[in-house]
């Protein structure tokens, strides 16, 4: 097996071999690698194919930019993890991994033909394409994409990890832990200001800790070796927080910053076990400081994307940090300075280098080392082509014309394993950006750079736009002294020694003779996207960079363009001729990085996923074997299955109980508002469309509360306790909703008035007993009760004690039937729901969930507010119009009745509907018609509730219908998928119309 | 995520609070009075504009008091807080 290990550092640990798997095999690597180290010191650089071509492609970075690199994380059906970079994952002993964007594998992969018929795949393919036929995409299309593509597998069990969340406040988070964040910290932190420091690597240093050029100093010593003095330095400050393996995910307004810290992603399996795999950081910082650094730019020319194609200074990288050379036969290709640093280290580590520089010359320190190195240099020159197929063997270059337009001379051809690119740095203002920050272009050196430093957040060091290490120190410190308004002077003395300087010739497209037709110059290397089709979208007639970024996918895989968008951009600048500056840039969105569903959602899964809300009778509900349905956060008992009977037999028997003795009702759930004050009344008048000033003490009604456009909102009953005190009920659902709404009318419309509100539904627990039998159970509850009908009626209220414990009693009813609600403190509801059943045993008792109550309340024809409502209906559509007083002056939405489109006659209005087959039940929602023989067929309305009703042997249903109203009699039709239902327009009120039941 | 200052319990997290739309618009005294035009205009137009706009919030995770804000609807910064009843602070047009 091939070894390109070829120099010992600090950084891996060659006394602790590892070992792990890469689509099957097995390698070996060391503590401290990433995957991607490992792998290229074992000699491979093939890693994947490319997504619409399926051309091999290689490692090309060593961090988060990588395209390329990867891979499906582990194999088990509930741990495996797609889109992985392998630059950014340590390797561990037992790691699994395996390259994603090739099937059958990478070696043979079926989708390299497409390479074949790429002049048939430009810009726009799939939309051109996969358009036609329609019926093709699902069963044909779909199907083929996803299988070659190889978007990766997620995992198809529930994650087993553990993740976590935690919130912090910082006077200053730093971000970025190069020279310039830790710069900041530093003085940050020696200032007295509580402070952050983040980095998303496992060390501190970014890439000045391997930097090891001699002409590269800081007060006379390797600029590698400084840094690491104030590493140590700053670890020592108390009020400094440092968080490596942490990188910001997203910055939002207000310096509120999320970050992502990885605890076991690079331990072996067994040190993983029952740890916090990753936690979610929720930051408030009073300042930020943004140290994000820049990343290097590959060059665009043809074939630019073989295997052994890499940024410089990655090759630089994985030489210095990791010990690993890419290659044994490297030519390192620039625009700029940095590669020198590349090739004079790979030259001191014995590593044959040969540098094709495109500017016409270059004199820096460094450049003069190289050469006195007798480092062959091309100046002047393009590569304008590549060769090899798994892997570069060869190139060519040519010399560039005067004004770099074109190319001159012959071809010559360069022999190599490895190609290095430097197209200049990119800053990283994603985070600026993110904050809201605006970017300027500076034209020299063709970088976006942040406008605006705020008051709340700055950027420093190469993210700014400082490239050479003087600039970067000192322009740091001054910034951070200002910003932070304090005056440190631990940097006043520092001595910078940087022979490297910032020239560059920067050409976004480089020249070729071959017509651009027929090359691959790749841009986007995730999305398989070339200059040519950046061409073929302007000539298509797109303009805006975010047009031609949907068009051409540019950017647009899960690196988000980190590599690609400048290219894309100045290319289209160049061919549209308008300055790079003024096309603005593709919006930079946050994740910065991807970020895991488990990361997000904390420790809020499975019985934390959301708040549950039990009555105090939900253990007796349980114990009877409920089923239950979700209200709201409520879990309301649904129905109580006895025998194994299903819903409907349950129901039935509920229902039908309920009626001919008694049912009982858990009730706590209704939302219930404490109205005090000398204006209870006067509100009460105001919110319900009803009158309330003349409601005795000790009476109940019913109430009707409208939203402003006049649409029904809620409804429940109220009770006048006494002079200025009434209890409201509300909707399960509607009760947080009601109490705001009301707290905002008192506050803000009605100040004046003297009421206090306040929220008691967790207070009490009601349990409700209707039914012919209710009062003899009553009666055993509290026999001390007058029950008669003169001294507590219909729509009454009493207070008494059950075993020296406060009750309030209602009569009120829901059913239709004689019925009582009981309230008591919540921490006796299961009691008192426990003597209410031992009560009943002789009469047969039926405990009923909501589906019975939603039947039996149908029967009478009573609405439910957000099923037989929708926002869309007024008391007159509900022929509720008795309900609307016309004597008072103003109500929450009386204006809105008579609005000329609230007073339309086809409106949808309730009606009753009654199947002509008594044994037919409809489905809730089903459309309503009168004629299925026209086209369109003119839709009429919607069923809203139905049942098959045991106390009447037929099907019932509550709908909405246009005009329904007038129509009393008609037939309708109901059409379904196989049959047309037909169906008679009724009275809503099926049962009992004379109300006699009520005081049975 | 805004920090958000309730006049009545200090800087917040934005979560505690819910908006309530445009501010200052008072509920006229008289509706029945209103033609159906004047009584949409209460009902229906609000402003979004980009720049300063006078905004009702609820601590409604807190002391569930309203109260108004002035906020920047470019940057969204919020300039100013005041209770309800007080006029906007006029250095804000
Ligand atoms: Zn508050």
């Amino acid at each position: 097996m091939p070894n390109y290990r070829i120099n010992k550092t600090e950084y891996i640990d060659e006394t602790k071999r590892v070992s792990f798997k890469y689509d099957g095999k097995t390698y070996f690597g060391y503590e401290g690698d990433t995957l991607a180290s490992a792998l290229l010191a074992n000699g491979i650089h093939l890693v994947g194919r490319s997504f619409k071509y399926h051309r091999p492609r290689g490692i090309v970075s060593c961090g988060a930019e990588e395209p390329n690199a990867i891979c499906q994380i582990g194999s088990k059906k509930d741990l495996t993890e797609p889109n992985v970079r392998a630059t950014e994952l340590e390797l561990y002993e037992g790691l699994e991994a395996s390259s994603q964007n090739c099937w059958p594998n990478v070696k043979f992969d079926i989708g390299g033909i497409n390479n074949f018929i790429s002049p048939l795949i430009p810009a726009g393919f799939y939309y051109k394409t996969f358009m036609w036929p329609k019926s093709f995409w699902k069963k044909v299309y779909e199907p083929l994409i996803r299988l070659s593509a190889g978007l990766g597998k997620s995992p198809t069990e529930p994650d087993p990890d553990i993740y976590d969340h935690k919130y912090v406040h910082y006077d200053v988070l730093v971000i970025g832990g190069g020279v310039s964040g830790i710069i900041a910290a530093k003085m940050a932190a020696k200032n007295n200001l509580k402070t952050l420091l983040v980095d998303d690597k496992k060390i501190l240093g970014g890439s000045t800790i391997y930097q090891n050029n001699e002409s590269i100093k800081i007060d006379d010593k390797l600029s590698s070796e400084w840094l690491k003095n104030e590493i140590q330095e700053i670890k020592k400050l108390s009020n400094l927080t440092i968080k490596t393996r942490t990188s910001i995910a997203a910055y939002h307004g207000y310096n509120f910053l999320l970050a992502k810290e990885n605890l076991t992603d690079h331990l072996p399996e067994e040190k993983k076990k029952n740890k916090i795999r990753q936690r979610l950081w929720k930051i408030r910082a009073k300042k930020v400081v943004i140290a994000t650094g820049s990343i290097e730019r590959p060059l665009v020319f043809n074939n630019n994307d073989r295997p052994g194609i890499l940024l410089s200074n990655s090759i630089n990288k994985y030489l210095d940090y990791y010990g690993v050379t890419c290659g044994e036969n490297i030519i390192l290709f620039t625009n700029n300075d940095s590669a020198y640093e590349t090739s004079i280290s790979l030259h001191k580590k014995g590593i044959k280098n040969i540098i094709v520089d495109l500017r016409k010359s270059a004199s820096s320190e460094l450049i003069k080392q190289a050469e006195s190195l007798g480092i062959k240099i091309y100046f002047n020159h393009v590569v304008t082509n590549t060769f090899g197929y798994r892997k570069i063997n060869s190139l060519e270059i040519m010399k560039l014309s005067e004004d770099g337009n074109t190319t001159v001379g012959n071809k010559i051809r360069l022999s190599c394993d490895c190609l290095g690119m430097s197209g200049g740095w990119t800053p990283m203002v994603h985070m600026h950006t993110q904050s809201g920050g605006k970017l300027d272009f500076r034209d020299e050196d063709q970088v976006f750079l942040p406008k605006e430093n705020s008051e709340d957040q700055i950027s420093v060091g190469s993210c700014n736009g400082d490239f050479d290490l003087e600039n970067i120190i000192d322009k740091t410190v001054n910034k951070i002294n200002k910003f932070l308004d304090i005056d440190n002077q631990d940097y006043q003395d520092t001595n910078i020694i940087c022979s490297k300087e910032n020239d560059k010739r920067n050409i976004w497209l480089l020249p070729n003779k071959i017509p651009l037709g027929k090359t691959k110059c790749f841009i986007d290397f995730q999305n398989d996207s070339t200059a040519k089709d950046i061409k073929l979208a302007l000539k298509e007639g797109f303009r805006s960079i975010e047009h031609v970024k949907r068009y051409t996918t540019t950017g647009m895989a899960t690196d988000q363009g980190k590599l690609s968008n400048m290219h894309a951009l100045g290319i289209i600048a160049d061919t549209a001729g308008v300055k790079m500056g003024t096309l603005g840039t593709t919006t930079f969105r946050p994740p910065f990085t991807p970020l895991t569903f488990g990361t997000l959602v904390g420790r809020n899964v499975g019985k934390f996923f959301e708040v549950v809300r039990k009555t105090s009778m939900h253990e007796w509900h349980v114990e009877n074997n409920a089923e239950f349905e979700n209200v709201g956060q409520w879990k309301r008992p649904w129905y109580y299955p006895k025998n194994g009977e299903n819903m409907h037999d349950a129901v039935q028997r509920e229902s039908k109980a309920a009626r001919d003795s008694a049912g009982i009702l858990d009730a706590s759930t209704l939302g219930k508002i404490d109205i005090q004050g000398t204006d209870a009344s006067e509100f009460l008048n105001r919110v319900y469309t009803n009158a309330w000033s003349k409601l005795a003490i000790g009476k109940c009604r019913y109430g009707l509360m409208l939203n402003e456009d006049g649409m029904v909102y809620d409804d429940g009953v109220t009770t006048r306790i006494s002079e200025n005190h009434y209890l409201m009920t509300t909707t399960t659902g509607g009760a947080a909703n009601v109490l705001s709404k009301l707290e905002d009318y008192l506050q803000t419309e009605w100040p004046e008035l003297d009421v206090y509100l306040t929220s008691v539904t967790d207070h009490y627990s009601t349990a409700s007993i209707c039914g012919p039998n209710s009062k003899k159970i009553l009666n055993k509850l509290f026999p001390n009760l007058d029950l008669s009908d003169e001294n507590f009626p219909h729509m009454s209220f009493k207070e008494d004690k059950l075993k020296n414990i406060n009750c309030r009693i209602m009569r009120i009813s829901f059913t239709g039937e004689l019925s009582y609600e009981i309230n008591i403190e919540s921490k006796y509801g299961h009691s008192l729901w426990k003597m209410c059943i031992e009560a009943g045993k002789e009469f047969n008792l039926t405990p009923y969930g909501t589906e019975t109550m939603h039947l039996l309340r149908a029967e009478k024809g009573f609405i439910i507010v957000g099923q037989d409502t929708d926002g869309t209906m007024t008391p007159s559509d509900l022929q509720m119009d008795w309900i609307v007083s016309k004597k008072k002056y103003d109500f929450i939405g009386k204006r809105s009745l008579y609005r000329s489109d609230t007073i339309r006659e086809d409106r949808k209005q309730l009606v009753g509907l009654l199947t002509d087959d008594p044994k037919e039940i409809l489905e809730e929602g089903a459309q309503i018609v009168s004629d299925v023989k026209s086209k369109p067929i003119d839709m009429l309305g919607h069923v809203t509730s139905s049942y098959f009703s045991p106390n009447l042997n037929k099907s019932i249903a509550l709908a909405v219908v246009r005009s329904g109203k007038t129509m009393k009699g008609q037939k309708l039709i109901i059409p379904m998928e196989n049959k047309n239902i037909n169906v008679t327009v009724s009275d809503t009120i099926f049962l009992d119309k004379e109300n006699k039941r009520l005081n049975a | 995520m805004f920090l958000i200052n309730c006049p009545f319990c200090g800087e917040r997290d934005q979560s505690e609070f819910s908006s309530g739309g445009e501010a200052h618009i008072v509920r006229p005294k008289q509706p029945t009075e209103l033609s159906d035009d004047e009584w949409a205009e209460y009902l229906f137009m609000r402003k979004n504009i980009k720049g300063i706009q006078f905004e009702r919030w609820n601590h409604a995770h807190g002391c569930r008091k309203w109260f108004n804000a002035v906020r920047d609807t470019s940057n969204d910064k919020i300039l100013s807080v005041y209770k309800m009843g007080e006029k906007p602070p006029l250095n804000y047009k």
